[in-house]
């Protein structure tokens, strides 16, 4: 079996739901005719047919408001924003009534919505958003945001196949710069486990998504250097592994979070309000975390490089904190 | 020379830590030029020189915390003058910044850790006094100087769970901060200072709740249990933590034990002609020497006769040597209501009757007053120990290390005893001799308790 790229994951991962499961139906701009502007939907229309394929006009309200009319109707959308930062044209749908909905009316909307998000390719402000901490604070949502190709697969067969809304992000950098072999069987990916992508004993940096490669690289170094440690991805940041986070905290008793988000309100804050929480007396140092600066991402190339989190960074700020 | 003191950042704070030093020692400064920076628990702020002249000396490192008023750092006025082509225009030295109290007074000091005691045999040369200083009060969590211990809540629960004194523990994190491998290290290395008073810091547990997680995490291999842990905790039990004299203790009875082949001799001795010396004695002696007459004395004197006619008594064992010890330095186990110390009387054999008594008494007085130096509490070649006075027939003392031998006293009571075929009441004890039998063989053992017998009990000597 060929290595595939976490695009090819992402496409499969819709080709076999939609095979499955006649309600999967999906809908977005330009997916259709066009196969999407990342190629994730090519082929999906020649496959499924107009009536399951649908090239939505450009109004983000309009396309989740419809995925939601169709989740109460039976069907399982599978909705694409071309890039997730334009999810925030539809913040009050997702907001007010996809997530809401289950609570208030007794109305689940088994609807995925996902799209590629992240920075690093130099897209600039409205094209490099990593938007999941407008959704952390949602109560009704789930929130996922993988890292390789198998979990890609297996987490958005989930995400389908789960009763409630869920946010699926799909960082771009990663699409087609990673690749893996993956069973030929089907498989699925459970939603709310974190993964330990290494093991170690000094430290541990806690990251997801683009992240965690950038970790697994820093990880390297210091290895070099003595310095051991331990790598875990979140996978779904909402519900947050919370088990997971603690197990290792109280193992290496020191906590690096690493995020692409801006740091202000980032993911990090929550989780070392949780580790405070659930493992204070186990903490041998401050929790620490590597984030993009607090502004919109630049478009200059160079500009953009000092924004985001590199191995680099990731590596200094664990340093220090293996020092302390 | 001008102190330049921690200021205190407004009301409530009591400390600052310095986190850069904008000079550096030898630096030119002017008045009023940003010096340092601090951060407290309330502000961060730059604080400026409070006299112009030459950085001489910086007190606290960066990442130090340390109490208001403490200096931090001293300049030399002087030096700006010599320094300066404009000497004229030179300030002279000011005192301490204005708004902060001139001088800096000493931190406080945290109680010194307790020496490490010296391990002592068996028992007691005579009930020791109450001592209320006996467990020393655990101060606030500083450095002996008044820095504070920098740690974090991982390892300060392992300091609860351990009963450790952070105070004692070097830390090698960023700014001396205790980590969890100097903490762990130092437990298992022995080299913590348990707090003394386990009072203060392992709340007593009258509880049937599962054996702490750590019992004997810090006791050394040689106080390993005989029996699974687990064993040792039911029903209602209260758990003490050792205080360091008594690991200390504790490990070298352990490894007298397993290092000599400890063999018993138990002789009597009829003391009457002792007794009776002594209490006529007794009050005449005390008025013309200034100390008490008590029995020990005599068996000091006894014991030394013994080991100048069978010098193998009066030895260490290394390996495969015999060290035969040309003084005879006498350790007396004395009890102290913390445990046990053994002050040894340098150069017995030197001393006529009146020097020991008043070595004795000395050195007894300061073991319970905590005063001994390192030094008498080290190098003793024999030992004797008196459970005697607490009443015990006779003992079978532990060998003092590096000793090969120990003198048990027992009680000093009148007992009836065959005299010429007659019943007579006579003052009697039982004296034990505990002997490493590497080297001292019974022939020896007894020759000696026999010379130390005809001592006592034909008493020549002037006592005054």
């Amino acid at each position: 079996m060929a290595a595939i790229t976490m695009l090819e994951g992402i496409r499969q991962a819709i080709f076999e739901e939609m095979d499955r499961d006649p309600a999967v139906v999906a809908l977005g701009e330009d997916i259709g005719v066009y196969g999407g502007a990342f190629k994730v939907t090519e082929g999906l229309l020649a496959r499924f047919g107009p009536e399951r394929v649908i090239d939505a006009p450009i109004s983000e309200t309009a396309i989740v408001g419809a995925a939601c009319g169709m989740g109460y109707l039976g069907l399982r959308p599978i909705v694409e924003m071309q890039f997730i930062d334009f999810i925030a044209c539809c913040f009050n749908q997702v907001t007010n009534f996809v997530a809401k909905s289950h609570y208030r009316w007794g109305a689940p909307v088994p609807m995925v919505l996902r799209g590629p998000s992240g920075g690093g390719v130099h897209g600039g402000p409205f094209h490099s958003a990593n938007p999941e901490m407008y959704f952390m604070h949602t109560p009704g949502l789930k929130i996922i945001y993988p890292s390789t190709a198998y979990d890609a697969k297996g987490l958005l067969k989930s995400a389908v196949r789960d009763n409630n809304p869920v946010l699926f992000f799909e960082h771009k950098y990663l699409y087609r710069r990673i690749k893996e072999e993956i069973p030929a069987e089907e498989y699925t990916v459970p939603i709310g486990k974190a993964v330990v992508r290494r093991e170690g004993k000094d430290l541990t940096i806690l990251s997801y998504a683009a992240m965690v490669h950038t970790s697994l690289e820093a990880a390297e170094t210091l290895a070099k250097e003595g310095i051991d440690a331990e790598v875990i991805d979140l996978r779904t940041l909402l519900p947050l592994d919370r088990d997971a986070i603690l197990a290792s905290v109280k193992k290496t008793n020191k906590l690096l979070v690493v995020h692409e988000d801006t740091r202000t309100g980032g993911i990090a804050g929550e989780i070392a309000a949780l580790v405070c929480e659930g493992a204070f007396e186990d903490l041998d140092g401050p929790i620490a975390r590597v984030t993009a600066l607090d502004t919109p991402t630049p478009y200059s190339p160079p500009l953009e490089e000092r924004f985001l989190p590199n191995a680099e960074k990731v590596a200094a700020a664990a340093r220090d904190l293996a020092k302390y | 020379m001008a102190d330049v003191i921690m200021p205190q950042m407004g009301e409530s704070i009591f400390e600052g830590t310095i986190t850069k030093w904008l000079k550096k020692p030898g630096d030119k400064i002017e008045r009023d030029e940003p010096l340092f920076e601090i951060s407290t628990d309330k502000v961060d702020a730059e604080i400026p020189s409070p006299s112009a002249g030459v950085l001489k000396e910086i007190k606290v490192n960066e990442g130090q915390t340390v109490p208001i008023q403490t200096v931090v750092a001293v300049i030399d006025a002087d030096g700006a003058s010599a320094g300066t082509s404009t000497a004229a225009s030179a300030p002279a030295p000011a005192p301490a910044k204005a708004e902060a109290p001139a001088q800096a007074s000493a931190p406080p000091k945290s109680e010194a850790p307790p020496k490490p005691a010296p391990s002592p045999a068996a028992s007691a040369l005579r009930a020791a006094a109450p001592s209320p200083a006996a467990a020393s009060s655990s101060a606030p969590p500083q450095r002996p100087g008044g820095e504070k211990i920098r740690s974090s809540p991982l390892v300060r629960r392992i300091a609860r769970e351990n009963n450790v004194d952070l105070s004692q523990i070097p830390g090698t994190g960023a700014g001396g901060r205790i980590s969890k491998h100097d903490i762990r290290a130092a437990i298992e290395g022995g080299s913590a200072s348990r707090t003394s008073s386990g009072a203060a810091t392992a709340p007593a547990r009258a509880t049937s709740a599962p054996p702490p997680a750590a019992g004997g995490a810090a006791a050394s291999a040689v106080l390993e249990t005989a029996v699974p842990r687990e064993k040792m905790y039911f029903g209602h039990y209260e758990v003490q933590p050792m205080s360091v004299m008594r690991q200390r203790i504790a490990e070298h009875m352990v490894l007298s034990k397993r290092v000599s082949p400890h063999v018993y001799s138990v002789d009597e001795v009829n003391v009457s002609g002792i007794a009776a010396l002594r209490s006529k004695m007794k009050d005449k002696f005390e008025q013309s020497s200034g100390t008490k007459l008590t029995f020990m004395p005599f068996f000091v004197r006894a014991a030394v006769e013994g080991l100048r006619a069978f010098p193998t008594v009066n030895s260490s064992v290394d390996g495969t040597n015999i060290v035969l010890h040309k003084e005879c330095n006498i350790g007396i186990a004395v009890a102290l209501d913390w445990g046990l110390i053994v002050p040894v009387i340098k150069n017995a054999e030197e001393k006529n009757f009146l020097g020991i008594a008043r070595a004795l008494n000395d050195l007894a007085e300061r073991a319970r007053t905590k005063k001994l130096k390192p030094e008498e509490v080290a190098e003793s070649t024999f030992s004797i120990t008196n459970p005697g006075v607490f009443g015990g027939l006779f003992g079978l003392p532990v060998i003092n290390q590096p000793n090969v031998a120990i003198l048990g006293l027992g009680t000093i009571e009148k007992r009836p005893v065959v005299v010429d075929d007659a019943i007579a009441i006579r003052s009697m004890v039982y004296l034990t001799l505990s002997y490493d039998h590497r080297v001292v063989d019974g022939a020896v053992a007894h020759q000696f308790m026999g010379k130390v017998k005809h001592t006592l009990e034909n008493w020549t000597e002037s006592i005054l």
